[in-house]
């Protein structure tokens, strides 16, 4: 088990005229192969602290290890490269283009990637697709998917570029009972069976108590 | 890149009403900006060709550019003279066998010796100041601008010999002479003599056809009482703008005024250059309104497409990229429009060349419009066309690219 990111003293404040605080003091540490859950009120900060530390946003105080690098000199290309290939995003909405197939949005990373051959992407891509129950949906576009698929496409597009750390920002949010389990499972074997670490802000708490570790965090600060 | 192509072109073709509209004004822009260029060009061109045509491409007058030293300012080293009687000059170019052999010898074209005069046609009282102009027909005939341009009699009835002479149709009719008519002509030294009209030329050219008369050399030496004088040579050349260079050596060899029709005629020349500032800066307006419709389309698409920027931007595309595509759209736009109003551009030339009309004045003759057929104007069309989609295409871009994915992302949930 090794520390696949710390913080310390984590801070995002907002410079608007009256700052707001998203995020403070947050040291934390998750290692490898473990499945948490971010929990928490609306407005706790629960999402901006996912946001911080996916790279999508900048801290304004505190450091961010991510996979033992520190995160402060990155430059914004830096950035996107860790994100591209240590980081998969997976949020409440589906968050596809809407003018690819379910097939071409996962090749879209492993694209922008370049580390594969083209024909092996697809076939990549097919395989991902296929392991999430979505082998007859390949070629429709997302329009002509259920919410559950479309998030199955996107948990499938955050696997494509094989990263160690999957970020989902409220990922059965805006799913029935049945695809919410669905995509819970998933989550969960790609925790058991490929090895992957799930950081999960959710506000459903039965949810977070069959996960590994719970981080419940009020008022921007783990409590 | 072939990915950001793949999604640049999956978000031009999703919004095709609208990327039309956008090419179409990019299009409309090129073709009229290549129409305009080619009509312009080509009244230039042709301009220029009857300048050319109708006056010697040099010509070598027996004047110097700068008055001629007396001898006694020679002589004596003084503040200043005053009062000096100049000596004569003699006019006329001096030694003109020698200086025709030598110009036979290197200039790349034809060239002709005349003997110019003042002097006034008479025929039945009625009197015109004309220049007397004394040819040898057979050089003559490669350098004159009258030569095929006769409405009676020809250019070789002079060759024929005799005492004929050729006139303009307009001062035929102002003397009241008709052909076969005999005038005659008083030149400044006071001589006279009888001439029989053999040709009447119209060239379109009021001061030629109403104030010269062609007549043989020898004639015209008589009447000027310069036996074996010249004072003029014309140059026609087989390349029209080597003649600077034809004129700079003529006069430092012969050492008289040789003027290029480029100087000659340098005020004209210099109003087309600023007929091409202006056309130009038509074309670029042209083009600037273009770019907006390509602002405006791009612009569109990136506030449409915030949601997706904030994805791929997640996904791991660094803002380069987003820019890149954005530009790339642009870029898309203005060379499909620089591509289809190539085609527009050269459908409207081809069907103004079409046009025929009649020039009411003459009432004879039937002119096409002119148009100059030029790589050049499409190339310069499109560079405008392409400039201004990339300017168009980048300011949105760079806005688009600067786009925080959290506002977005944060806004959707």
């Amino acid at each position: 088990m090794s520390a696949l990111i710390e913080t310390e003293r984590l801070t995002r404040i907002l410079p608007e005229t009256v700052p707001v605080t998203l995020v403070k003091d947050v040291t934390l540490t998750i290692n490898d192969n473990e499945f948490v859950a971010v929990t928490g009120p609306s407005g706790s900060g629960k999402s901006s602290l996912l946001y911080l530390l996916g790279l999508l946003d900048r801290p304004t105080g505190g450091t961010l290890r991510i996979g033992g690098r520190d995160s402060e000199p990155m430059n914004e290309r830096e950035r996107a490269q860790t994100r591209l290939s240590t980081l998969g995003f997976v949020f409440q909405f589906h968050f596809l283009l809407p003018e690819f197939t379910a097939r071409e949005n996962v090749e879209i990373p492993m694209r922008k990637l370049g580390r594969l051959a083209r024909p092996v992407m697809r076939e990549r891509a097919g395989e991902l697709l296929s392991s999430l129950g979505l082998g007859e949906h390949l070629d429709k576009r997302p329009d002509q998917l259920s919410g559950g698929q479309r998030q199955r496409v996107a948990v499938a597009r955050s696997l494509a570029n094989d990263p160690p750390l999957i970020l989902a920002d409220e990922p059965t949010g805006s799913l029935d009972s049945k695809s919410s389990e669905q995509v819970f499972t998933i989550l969960q074997n790609l925790v058991r069976e490929r090895g992957k670490t799930v950081v999960a802000v959710t506000h459903d708490l039965d949810m977070a108590a069959r996960m590994d570790r719970r981080i419940h965090m009020v008022d921007g600060k783990i409590s | 890149m072939a990915l950001i192509v793949d999604i640049a072109v999956t978000h031009i073709a999703g919004r095709g009403r609208q990327t039309l509209v956008a090419i179409v004004g990019v299009a409309v822009g090129v073709g009229f900006s290549i129409a305009m260029a080619a009509l312009m060009q080509g009244g230039q061109d042709d301009f220029v060709r009857q300048l050319v045509d109708t006056m010697p491409h040099v010509d070598i007058t027996d004047e110097q550019r700068t008055a001629r030293r007396q001898p006694a300012e020679d002589y004596f080293e003084t503040v200043a003279i005053s009062g000096l009687r100049p000596r004569d000059d003699r006019r006329g170019i001096i030694n003109p066998t020698a200086a025709t052999s030598w110009l036979e010898s290197w200039v790349p074209g034809r060239f002709a010796a005349s003997l110019k005069t003042q002097g006034v046609i008479r025929y039945s009282s009625r009197e015109i100041g004309a220049a007397i102009i004394g040819v040898e027909p057979e050089r003559e005939s490669g350098v004159s601008p009258i030569v095929g341009k006769f409405v009676e009699g020809s250019f070789s009835a002079l060759a024929a010999g005799g005492n004929n002479v050729l006139i303009g149709n307009t001062m035929a009719s102002r003397l009241g002479a008709g052909f076969g008519d005999t005038i005659t002509a008083v030149s400044s030294e006071g001589l006279t003599r009888n001439f029989k009209i053999a040709g009447l030329f119209h060239t379109g050219t009021t001061a030629r056809d109403e104030g010269e008369a062609y007549v043989l050399l020898k004639n015209a030496q008589i009447l000027s009482a310069r036996p074996n004088a010249i004072n003029e040579i014309r140059i026609k050349l087989d390349d029209p703008n080597r003649a600077p260079a034809v004129a700079r050596r003529a006069e430092a060899e012969l050492g008289y005024k040789a003027v290029a029709w480029q100087e000659a005629n340098e005020s004209i020349l210099e109003a087309l250059v600023v007929r091409n500032v202006i056309m130009y800066t038509v074309v670029g307006a042209i083009m600037l309104v273009a770019g907006f419709g390509i602002y405006n389309i791009i612009s569109t698409i990136t506030h449409e497409k915030a949601r997706d920027i904030a994805i791929m931007k997640s996904l791991g595309f660094p803002e380069s990229d987003m820019r890149r595509l954005f530009l790339l759209e642009g870029l898309v736009i203005g060379a499909a429009g620089s591509a289809l109003g190539w085609l527009l551009g050269f459908s409207m030339i081809y069907a103004l060349s079409l046009i025929r009309f009649e020039i009411a004045a003459t009432g004879q003759e039937m002119t096409r419009l002119p148009i100059a057929w030029s790589l050049t104007h499409y190339i310069i069309a499109s560079a405008f066309a392409l400039g201004s989609a990339a300017v168009a295409g980048y300011l949105p871009a760079r806005r688009a690219a600067r786009l925080n994915p959290v506002d977005i992302v944060r806004g959707a949930t």
